[in-house]
């Protein structure tokens, strides 16, 4: 019982803090915050779909979370050398 | 008995993640520099992320089918952080969206994030004389 009321807070505040860095993501000033606000938001990511995995018992999601880790850091390190240098793979 | 306590451990491991993923993006929203929101969601990142992982294999645990593979998101996380971290503080550096400009090194002749390419990659003798 306790855990399905952790559960539901835990899923509130992942749902609040993916939407404040959405507000990051539109507003940020320069482009070094929006690389930064899409960061954040595919760790969230990856926070909400374990989330799912632990509501629905199941280990099904655990692929999805580690693929969705692995290209945000990915997206994250390709965007940041686009911006850099214009150019991913030089 | 020991199940409670097992409850009770997976909860305070979900609140715990669920409220530092709350500050990490807080902080990534209300804070003035750029370098300071930086910072920010490096709590949503390992504390964060972390917590709610590994309330992920207690709850395993716990309903009998013990997992740990959660625990190489973790590690996978905690790899990549820092590296994220450096690409995103050099991004700030060079598009002068840093609050100040960096002081001189002390004994170099430069800050090697600023050094020219030709300076960086030491070049062998036959591939210069190629190109």
């Amino acid at each position: 019982m306790i855990v399905t009321y952790a559960l539901i807070f835990a899923f509130a505040a992942v749902s609040l803090s993916l939407l404040l860095t959405m507000i990051r993501l539109v507003k940020g000033p320069r482009s070094g915050d929006r690389i930064l606000a899409l960061d954040t938001l595919s760790i969230n990511a990856v926070a909400l779909i374990i989330l799912v995995g632990i509501a629905g018992a199941t280990q099904i999601y655990f692929e999805a979370a580690i693929i969705i880790a692995m290209l945000g850091f990915v997206s994250t390190v390709a965007v940041a050398r686009f911006v850099l240098r214009g150019d991913i793979i030089e | 008995m020991s199940h409670g306590i097992l409850d009770i451990a997976i909860a305070a491991a979900l609140v715990i993640g669920g409220l530092f993923t709350l500050v990490g993006s807080i902080g990534l929203l209300k804070l003035e520099a750029p370098m300071a929101r930086l910072h920010a969601p490096t709590k949503a990142s390992t504390l964060g992320v972390g917590s709610i992982l590994l309330a992920s294999v207690l709850y395993a645990y716990a309903s009998g089918a013990p997992s740990y593979h959660e625990l190489l998101i973790i590690a996978f996380l905690f790899m990549t952080a820092p590296v994220s971290a450096y690409f995103i503080g050099k991004v700030h550096i060079h598009l002068g969206q840093n609050r100040k400009p960096l002081p001189k090194p002390a004994r170099d002749r430069l800050w090697a994030t600023e050094a020219k390419r030709e300076e960086d990659t030491p070049s062998v003798p036959e591939m210069k004389a190629d190109a």
